[in-house]
């Protein structure tokens, strides 16, 4: 139960994925018109979210390596269809008013990203809570945003009329360009804290380390990420940093143990399998290796990726 | 003539009145990312144009003769972003062995689209309004160059940014923030167009 509490704290606080780590952005300004939309689309992420992350961790020993983005995108698009037709048949008003962005939560990044850093590696129940904790601390942050919103574009707050006789609304943070302005005065705030923490010495890395940085990496946590992974070719995911390194290891080292195959030295095979060309090599003699192989060199990469990322740099 | 008028009236509609980005935040991760350089936001414009017109005539396919015909349209969110991401990591292939000229302008932005939000989304939006094949297509086309059309706007301006005396804590993303909100402003006055 101790373990469930830290990740229910990890999603609320430490790795808010809305304050902290920036993801799921294009959810976050389109339905915080009002405080009540806000809520609802985060509790339906978080059912979704935690639905996915428990049944991702359950199938994890059954999901291939190299086609797990698909399966991942199937089992969340499920779970998407599901509520949806729930909140169509209970919630009508609710579902009119986030509209197509029901749907899209199936691109939302936060989900493929806590699928693919922490559910595909690690057991159901942690993965539950930690789907639960994330969902929690997504439905917190658009709640604020919405209430925020809607307090200033239109006096209001969950449709309660809150502020004095006098006010005049601010109507243009209820529309598109208030959510611009918002999201920018709250990354503004980020960025604060993190060279405060900067200078102060104390760890930062994390904050931020989705959009507000460099929206490349964003993509690459799940909102636009290479349908087929093959496991060993030119581009590999990024992980969010900490959550991952723990987690990770262990288990392409327990598989081998289990299937009883020693780690050989590393063969001509392998290298082909780094330039992308499969198939060639005899399938049964690569296939335990790649496993392992595919995992540590993705950890590996993680740092020669931003070549691939950084579309502007290269032009220097 | 009626049909020329309301193809005339979803392309000024998607490209500029609701603009994909600006007004419905769909595709923010490209705008906001790849937005540094003109040259660069030209290339992934042209990239989306490709990639939603493309996706968007597949889905209306799909949507037409199968999910339709068969009554499985609840299916359709699954069945779309599959297709989708599938589709757009065919033509990346399909595009590096028969046109490397399009490919070397194209190529590195296609992956980035993948499994957008905006081409999702305007798959479903055009399922939603039960525009058909053609509609659709006009309607993913006039999506994407609204989105070609705000990038490349946004880009123009990033480069003059660049010299400009930034606040701190503003410097990065919140500028750019900042300034996509005064082009959305700017973008509600084509409300009246309609």
């Amino acid at each position: 139960m101790n373990k469930a509490g830290e990740r229910l704290y990890n999603g609320l606080v430490k790795e808010n994925p809305t304050f902290v780590l920036m993801l799921g952005m294009c959810p976050t300004l389109a339905v915080t018109t009002s405080a009540m939309n806000g809520l609802g689309m985060g509790l339906t992420t978080m059912v979704v979210l935690s639905l996915s992350n428990l049944f991702i961790s359950l199938l994890r020993r059954v999901i291939p390596d190299r086609v797990r983005i698909p399966a991942f995108i199937v089992v969340i698009a499920s779970f998407v269809t599901v509520v949806q037709l729930l909140l169509e048949a209970y919630l009508p008003a609710l579902n009119k008013s986030l509209g197509v962005y029901i749907p899209l939560i199936v691109v939302n990044c936060i989900i493929l990203g806590r699928a693919e850093s922490y559910a595909y590696s690690n057991p159901p129940i942690p993965s539950l809570f930690d789907g639960i904790g994330m969902g929690l601390g997504f439905s917190f942050a658009l709640t604020c945003i919405g209430a925020f919103r809607e307090l200033l574009g239109a006096g209001k707050l969950f449709g309660a009329a809150l502020m004095p006789e006098g006010f005049e609304p601010i109507r243009i943070f209820g529309q598109a360009p208030g959510a611009f302005f918002v999201l920018a005065m709250l990354v503004a705030v980020q960025n604060a804290v993190r060279n405060r923490r900067k200078k102060a010495g104390k760890p930062y890395e994390k904050i931020g380390s989705g959009c507000s940085e460099d929206c490349m990496n964003c993509s690459d946590q799940g909102c636009t990420r290479r349908f087929y992974d093959a496991g060993a070719a030119e581009k590999k995911p990024v992980r969010q940093p900490g959550s991952t390194a723990q987690g990770k290891a262990p288990r392409p080292v327990q598989k081998q143990a289990e299937s009883g195959i020693q780690r050989k030295a590393p063969r001509p095979v392998q290298k082909q399998a780094e330039s992308g060309i499969q198939g060639k090599a005899p399938k049964p003699v690569q296939k335990p290796d790649r496993a392992v192989n595919g995992k540590k060199e993705r950890l590996a990469q993680k740092q020669t990726e931003f070549e691939y990322i950084d579309l502007d740099k290269e032009e220097k | 003539m009626d049909n020329v008028k309301e193809l005339l009236v979803i392309l000024i509609g998607s490209s500029l009145v609701s603009n994909v980005v600006l007004s419905q935040f769909l595709g923010l991760c490209p705008f906001l990312g790849v937005s540094r350089k003109v040259k660069t936001a030209v290339g992934m414009g042209g990239a989306v144009i490709f990639v939603i017109t493309l996706a968007s005539f597949v889905a209306g396919v799909i949507n037409q003769f199968v999910l339709i015909k068969f009554k499985v349209q609840y299916l359709d969110t699954i069945v779309f972003i599959l297709v989708i991401a599938a589709l757009v990591q065919f033509v990346e292939m399909f595009l590096r062995k028969v046109m490397p000229a399009l490919y070397e302008a194209l190529g590195v932005y296609l992956p980035l689209i993948t499994t957008n939000c905006a081409v999702l989304g305007v798959a479903i939006n055009n399922e939603q309004a039960e525009y058909g094949i053609l509609t659709g297509t006009v309607n993913g086309f006039a999506t994407a160059v609204g989105f070609t059309v705000a990038i490349v706007i946004l880009a123009g301006i990033r480069e003059k940014i660049a010299y400009n005396d930034v606040p701190k804590a503003f410097q990065g993303m919140p500028i750019v923030l900042l300034t996509a909100g005064l082009m959305a402003i700017a973008f509600v006055g084509f409300s009246g167009l309609l």
